[in-house]
């Protein structure tokens, strides 16, 4: 790929990513590792790491815009919060533990059938 | 009672996003359905819930020096251009609306990785027999 066509993929890969992200507050790491690994050419590692550092500015700035809209719940969001931190250690340490296919599986069945239920139910 | 859902939904998309697998697009769902949060709260929390986790996975990856800097002008500054504005149209969106077109982006999500990971798979299974055959023809040549 050349320069200019480069350019435009990681301009509008961003847009997408942050669009997605802001809409539905969440799943935009879900677009930018792809991004990062599949059409960059990022090793695994360091496409995982730098989506996270992709996806934490806009989630500082969609959080803010949600706080402007009046969908904020304090004592939930912190009780959440807690238990994201504490589940966040839990998860790094239980990767190397369990094979990353079968989870990823059950992950991703899951993921569709609780879409559904959201989508159709 | 309430509190103790909370924290254990929080621990569950916490473990999840630890092993790298969209833990909030799992969180907001458990919300929702478990502890009848509206859907724009649920994802508020979501967003501010990612905050001090990607802080802590953030310092770890420096350290490994896992982290590509130019993206953050290229990809990051166009996502917040974006972002920003998508957030003030979901907020726009009646939360029973948007809990469906949130369900429609998870099972597209979910179909994607399942797809991902079978590909995945059979590449490293066909990786794993081309190594095999030249051990096999070094042995028995």
């Amino acid at each position: 790929m050349n320069k200019c066509a480069l350019g435009a993929v990681k301009i509008g890969g961003g847009l997408l990513i942050g669009a997605v992200n802001g809409f539905f507050g969440g799943g935009g790491g879900m677009l930018c590792v792809p991004l990062l690994e599949k059409i960059l050419h990022e090793p695994t590692k360091k496409a995982h790491a730098t989506a996270i550092l992709i996806i934490l500015p806009i989630s500082i700035a969609s959080a803010i815009a949600y706080l402007i809209g009046g969908y904020f719940s304090p004592i939930d969001t912190l009780t959440v919060s807690g238990g994201v931190v504490s589940g966040g250690i839990l998860g790094a340490l239980l990767l190397k533990k369990l094979p990353p296919f079968a989870v990823g599986v059950v992950f991703a069945l899951l993921m569709v059938g609780v879409g559904a239920r959201l989508a159709f139910f | 009672m309430k509190i103790f859902w909370f924290i254990v939904i929080g621990i569950a998309g916490g473990v999840i996003g630890g092993m790298g697998m969209g833990g909030g697009t799992l969180l907001i769902p458990l919300l929702t359905l478990f502890t009848n949060t509206e859907q724009h709260v649920a994802q508020a929390i979501n967003l501010i819930a990612f905050i001090p986790m990607s802080a802590v996975a953030l310092f770890i990856h420096a350290k490994n020096k896992l982290l590509d800097v130019k993206y953050l002008l290229w990809v990051a500054l166009p996502a917040v251009a974006a972002g920003v504005p998508a957030s003030f149209l979901s907020a726009a969106v009646g939360g029973k609306s948007l809990g469906r077109y949130f369900g429609i982006f998870l099972m597209v999500l979910g179909g994607y990785q399942l797809c991902a990971l079978i590909v995945q798979k059979i590449r490293a299974q066909k990786e794993a027999e081309k190594e095999k055959i030249p051990l096999y023809k070094s042995v028995y040549k």
